[in-house]
């Protein structure tokens, strides 16, 4: 009997998803990769330093020299931006991983051992999404005190239950499945189940949602450092600079125009990323 | 005389259904009946009933993935419902099913020499330099190529899918074969392929194995004693002195009237010249 592969593998088949079609997760990840280039080489793309007062040239419109204008203390607002970048992925970063790990890891045990222990994370979950996800956030980092750390924990303590709830719907799906009960049937134990045969095939759905949630964060990180919670003076930020600069609004949009637009630019770019994730899970799933 | 490497003594399975406010055993539906029966080493045994009749559960109480309500499964004079699950994990091994869904029945995301490779290695059936090795005979045994290690199984069809678990399933070097319906999602052609590599397997490696389906006539080509089942009972088994062919139980012979023939075909239109043909 000869073996003809019906199909490429679906790890090989990824690079050329990537290549070809699916333009959301093309112009996603071009976007994205050159918004972090930006941020790691941030000294190279802007000459000017993002902290430096140049009290002469306060509120400058913008200009070759200064691309998005200065602010009212001569701060160069595009080099403020792209250094604030360096701030605001790290919030997506940071807000997304840790709420990703540990949401997934208690929803892959709730899941697959069901019983009491899914009752109570079922529970806590439950209360958890009952509260306003905004002002939750809020409380918990006016508890702790302003700061991007607790900002991290506040964002941490709060969206893992949406992970948690994604992973474990897979999981109880996952576990009926005739691989799995082959898994137990081999004598495999329950860590080697979890983890190697039900967290790979229920982490994609995740991922998607991550993107969308990385997006949301920065937004967060942005409102809280806006009203004094988050990132502090003279920190760049993109919600503190345009805290810091809202009452020249009227006179100097620029200086809200620059962060305000990378805001909305980080959030587009990682939505197409999770746009064009979403494509590729329901065409690699069997 | 020879002793059964597995006698299975009374188990029975109900799936509760949820009362209002907890398990309700009073409306529970009895998947399975007490059943009883023994399984002779290097013997295929058959069990076929209609879907419903409670084979597959029997299959997975045999096999401890269900837990039975009663009974015992006696393996090797050791009784496998009474051990508790670490202990009943170091023997899971000797009992291996192959599953009905060959498309579900393997980790899409684990190259099959990897899923091969985990068996023996967690079993520690052979060392980490000779797992290679032993994954290119196990492939070779069931009749595929041994570059099929390096492939997910996306890239292979049903059949092929079916004897990669069955290689799987040797991989754990098991004594007793439980084929829940292997072959009833395949094509014709390729269930013979699969049908003879189970009977080839049994020769070769001695195995005992409990074939279950719903075919009458594959079965009975397969397997000398066959279980009937119906409604979560045993009705009848048939064979060993007893030909199919003289089945008491009115159902066997409803299942065996069932299975279509060209006799009966040519049969009924004789005696119904005047019906319209379609």
């Amino acid at each position: 009997m000869s073996i003809v592969p019906a199909e490429a593998s679906p790890r090989r088949t990824l690079p050329r998803w990537l290549l070809a079609g699916n333009w959301s997760l093309r112009l996603g990840v071009v976007g994205f990769a050159l918004i972090v280039l930006a941020a790691i080489f941030a000294p190279l793309v802007s000459s000017f330093d993002p902290v430096a007062l140049d009290l002469r040239n306060a509120l400058k419109a913008p200009s070759l020299v200064h691309p998005m204008g200065t602010d009212h203390l001569g701060r160069d607002v595009f080099s403020r931006v792209i250094y604030g970048a360096r701030v605001d992925l790290q919030i997506g970063a940071i807000g997304v991983a840790l709420p990703l790990i540990l949401g997934s890891v208690i929803g892959l045990a709730a899941g697959y051992l069901g019983g009491w222990v899914d009752a109570v994370v079922g529970r806590i979950v439950d209360i958890i999404i009952a509260f306003p996800f905004l002002v939750l956030v809020i409380a918990i980092v006016a508890m702790l005190g302003p700061g991007l750390i607790n900002l991290y924990i506040a964002l941490t303590a709060i969206s893992w239950v949406l992970y948690t709830r994604i992973v474990r719907a897979e999981a109880l799906a996952l576990k009926k499945r005739e691989y799995v009960l082959a898994a137990r049937n081999l004598g495999f134990g329950h860590l080697r189940i979890m983890f190697r045969h039900i967290l790979p095939n229920a982490i994609a759905p995740a991922f998607v949602f991550a993107m969308s949630d990385f997006a949301l964060d920065v937004q967060v990180g942005a409102t809280l450092s806006f009203f004094g919670l988050g990132a502090q003076p003279p920190t760049p930020e993109w919600g503190l600079m345009i805290a810091e600069t809202r009452s020249m609004m009227l006179t100097a949009p620029w200086v809200v125009v620059g962060p305000g637009l990378a805001i909305v630019v980080v959030s587009l770019v990682v939505s197409l990323i999770g746009d064009g994730l979403a494509d590729l899970v329901r065409g690699i799933d069997d | 005389m020879v002793e059964p490497i597995l006698r299975v003594e009374g188990v029975s399975k109900s799936y509760a259904r949820r009362g209002l406010l907890a398990r309700d055993a009073t409306t529970a539906r009895p998947a399975l009946s007490p059943a009883s029966f023994e399984l002779m080493p290097g013997e295929i045994l058959g069990i076929v009933g209609e879907s419903g009749s409670g084979k597959t559960t029997l299959a997975r109480c045999i096999a401890l993935l269900e837990r039975p309500d009663t009974g015992r499964v006696m393996f090797r004079g050791e009784d496998l419902v009474a051990l508790n699950e670490r202990e009943l994990r170091k023997r899971r091994r000797a009992i291996q099913t192959v599953f009905q869904d060959p498309y579900a029945s393997l980790n899409p995301r684990l190259k099959v020499g990897d899923a091969l490779a985990e068996v023996m290695l967690v079993h520690r059936l052979a060392e980490r330099r000779h797992v290679r090795g032993r994954v290119a005979e196990l492939l070779d045994q069931v009749g595929l190529p041994s570059r099929a290690a390096h492939d997910y199984p996306a890239a292979f069809s049903g059949g092929q899918r079916q004897r990669i678990c069955i290689a799987r399933a040797l991989a754990a070097q098991p004594d007793i074969l439980i084929a829940d319906e292997p072959v009833s999602s395949l094509d014709v052609s390729v269930q013979a392929q699969v049908v003879n590599l189970l009977l080839d397997l049994r020769d070769r490696l001695q195995l005992s194995v409990i074939f279950i389906g719903h075919d009458l006539h594959l079965i009975d080509f397969l397997a000398p004693r066959v279980i009937v089942m119906l409604a979560g009972e045993i009705v009848e088994t048939v064979g060993g002195d007893v030909p199919i062919t003289d089945a008491r139980h009115p159902y066997t012979r409803a299942l065996m009237d069932a299975v279509p023939s060209l006799e009966k075909v040519a049969a009924r239109q004789s005696s119904t010249p005047e019906s319209p043909s379609r």
